[in-house]
């Protein structure tokens, strides 16, 4: 199968290694890869702020460049819902109705995508760490996503998973996080206080969104619990 | 001070207090077991939302109906129906009503609706006398504050702040048990009882076959109400009907499951109408306003008309991580948490309450939990819309127009993240900084370091390999 793989922006800015394992992983998988240099960004920030005409701006030649994919798949829940959810209400009653009705039909979030359209659940990966998995928000209530990533983790080789007590949002939220800081910061630090209650040393999640958040929090707090992003974990040796 | 300053500032206060953090998120997490093992208990939790969804829908698109039906069926049994199209209509005819009756001492049962129009204000104003006789609203009457959440009015206090404040407004404290509590809060309430000449409640659903108002408590304190003042007074919300008597069934246990984690809540009462010829007890008179208050307003947006489907259970308060983490008082409006920031810019202005809707995360977990499918979250998004179409924010779509110029061509794109990697030094120097750009972000969190080599960076030199 071609895969047309859509890496969001701030995976391609700065989360590199969480793309490329994406890649390995589908090549290894059998698949040809192929990542449309037009695509940066899905329209989220402006879509999420309001400013639906800028987001249709940046959303429509995303659309165009999906148009012939055969499946699209997205590094995050958080673009997968915009792609997957969003665009069609974005575009409802425009000429791109349908474009978007069609290209939602085809495009998975990428764990969704391993565990329901491959049916490959073991990658043959290692990583010999205690974890604990934070579902992005968009990812569990806009796609339903939950057991999928369970399920790879679940055949990772040496890893031991350890849930949260609580099931939250990390309090990234976008532009929510730079607009009421002391909100997002107060979400954050429950959701660390959650993660860290379990003695994991990494916290996974399948949006590195939310990990930048979780991140940028433990850093600036000295504490010692990392993050890494789900794919980084299903490609490790 | 604007609302929105007014909310900023005050949600940087509780978000720093960790002590209303802990304690908020330890009682929320009790009700959230509480609420689940309840859950269990239904068939299917998952149908029972749908169908109370479905119900709740038939009655808000029938609404013109089933308003007529429930004034009808009430005044056949002697009630007196008044229509408030405003806020201050509807204190006018309460106050009308005192007047009329001579009164002096009003009794009230717990009423958001009532919140809504600042009635006590009102009524206060005018030499009423009005004591809640609601425990949660007794105790927040007396701290001279407005409810702290839609059913748990003072479930911010602890019990030795309530013991310290009946032991200074009243007097009376010997311990901070609930029991010891409550008897002050009663031996006070019995004496208002006895001497009130109107009793005031609010209503949780109004049935319009039967012309019936289903009033739900845990203390007993509202059939006193009811029963006891000469007079009774009701005041309710349009959207509160429910089309069939059989709908109590399944929205009984609902609201008490979603509400409070409770099988059913303690007391469950339905009147009909004032005491008949040949019956021994209740009020002689009752009046029940019908209140709009820009609930039509709501109702002919069909977008987010579901709003009004809401029954006031808090279920979406007490899952949301915004709500545990500000409190409810710093909202600033009668209905907090999600449903607060989806109905407050309908019932209060847009752009005044815009504020509510964007001081969230979009993270759903109030629509997972709300009872009866409101699709909050969603509305959020479409009241930032409705606020950035019709009032744009210059500064913040110029950045976004910006942003697409430079997220739509790639060579712009590369541009922008190579001199994000080049200035990155420059930034270090300022961080949390008064100077840095990303304040907001960098004053309690890292930024995490930019890669020289980005993925697209990688991509294209192996697609150039190959």
């Amino acid at each position: 199968m071609t895969v047309t793989l859509f890496i969001p922006c701030f995976v391609d800015a700065l989360y590199p290694r969480a793309g490329i394992s994406m890649v390995e992983i589908l090549e290894r998988l059998g698949h040809t890869v192929i990542c449309p240099e037009a695509i940066a960004c899905c329209g989220q920030p402006p879509f999420n702020s309001g400013y639906w005409d800028e987001a249709r701006t940046i959303a429509r030649p995303v659309l165009e460049s999906l148009k012939a994919a055969e499946a699209v798949v997205i590094g995050s829940g958080s673009c997968g819902a915009m792609v997957k959810k969003f665009y069609p209400e974005l575009f409802a009653n425009t000429d791109h109705a349908e474009l978007a009705k069609q290209v939602s039909a085809r495009t998975w979030e990428f764990s969704d995508f391993l565990v329901n359209k491959l049916g490959a659940t073991d990658l043959g990966a290692t990583f010999p760490h205690k974890v604990t998995f934070h579902d992005g928000c968009h990812g569990l209530r806009e796609l339903g996503i939950q057991k999928q990533p369970r399920a790879l983790l679940a055949s990772v080789r040496g890893l031991e998973l350890v849930e949260m007590g609580e099931v939250s949002c990390c309090g990234f939220g976008g532009t929510f996080a730079a607009k009421f800081p002391m909100i997002s910061t107060a979400m954050g630090e429950v959701k660390c206080a959650a993660a860290a209650e379990t003695n994991a040393e990494y916290i996974v999640s399948s949006d590195s969104s939310c990990l930048m958040h979780i991140q940028g929090l433990l850093s600036r707090q000295g504490k010692p619990t990392k993050t890494i992003s789900l794919a980084e974990v299903l490609n490790h040796k | 001070m604007s609302f929105v300053s007014q909310f900023k500032a005050q949600a940087g206060e509780k978000t720093r207090d960790l002590r209303h953090r802990q304690f908020i998120r330890t009682a929320l997490r009790g009700y959230e077991t509480a609420r689940d093992k309840r859950k269990g208990a239904f068939q299917s939790w998952e149908s029972a939302r749908q169908a109370a969804a479905e119900t709740k829908w038939e009655a808000i698109n029938h609404l013109d109906e089933h308003l007529v039906a429930l004034t009808r069926q009430l005044e056949a049994r002697g009630t007196k129906v008044h229509w408030a199209s405003t806020g201050a209509q509807a204190r006018e005819i309460i106050a009308q009503i005192l007047r009329d009756k001579q009164a002096r001492c009003i009794i009230k049962s717990k009423a958001m609706t009532s919140e809504e129009i600042h009635l006590n204000d009102a009524l206060e104003k005018e030499g009423f006398t009005v004591v809640e006789s609601d425990l949660g609203e007794f105790i927040v009457q007396l701290r001279h504050e407005t409810p702290y959440h839609i059913v748990f009015p003072s479930m911010h206090l602890t019990r030795g702040e309530i013991r310290e404040l009946f032991q200074r407004e009243l007097g009376d404290a010997p311990s901070d048990t609930p029991e010891d509590l409550t008897m002050v809060a009663r031996r006070v309430m019995r004496q208002k009882y006895i001497t009130a000449d109107v009793g005031f409640t609010g209503a949780n659903f109004a049935i319009a076959e039967t012309g019936m108002i289903s009033i739900t408590e845990n203390e007993g304190n509202s059939r006193l109400t009811a029963a006891l003042p000469k007079t009774m007074v009701t005041l309710i919300g349009i959207e509160k009907v429910l089309p069939r008597f059989a709908d109590l069934a399944l929205f009984l246990p609902m609201l008490a499951t979603a509400g409070a984690g409770q099988p059913m809540t303690c007391y469950n009462t339905m009147y009909s109408g004032p005491r008949q010829p040949g019956e021994a007890d209740g009020p002689e008179e009752w009046h029940v306003v019908l209140l709009d208050n820009r609930r039509t307003e709501l109702l002919a947006d069909t977008e987010q008309r579901d709003a009004l489907h809401c029954i006031r259970c808090g279920a979406c308060l007490n899952v949301c991580p915004i709500f545990r983490n500000v409190g409810g008082h710093t909202y600033g409006t009668t209905y907090s948490g999600p449903v607060g920031a989806v109905i407050t810019p309908h019932l209060r202005g847009l752009q005044e309450w815009k504020h509510l809707s964007n001081a969230s995360s979009l993270c759903g977990v109030c629509t997972e939990a709300c009872p009866v499918k409101i699709d909050l979250h969603h509305h959020l998004l479409q009241n930032r819309r409705n606020a950035s179409a019709s009032q744009p924010a210059f500064l913040e779509k110029l950045a976004y127009k910006i942003f697409g110029i430079v997220a739509n061509e790639p060579a712009f794109w590369s541009l922008a993240k190579k001199l994000g990697w080049l200035t990155q030094p420059l930034h270090d120097a300022v961080k949390g900084s008064a100077l840095d750009p990303a304040r907001a972000w960098t004053k309690t969190r890292d930024l995490p370091p930019m890669p020289r080599e980005t993925f697209k960076d990688w991509w294209r030199k192996r697609m150039k390999a190959e």
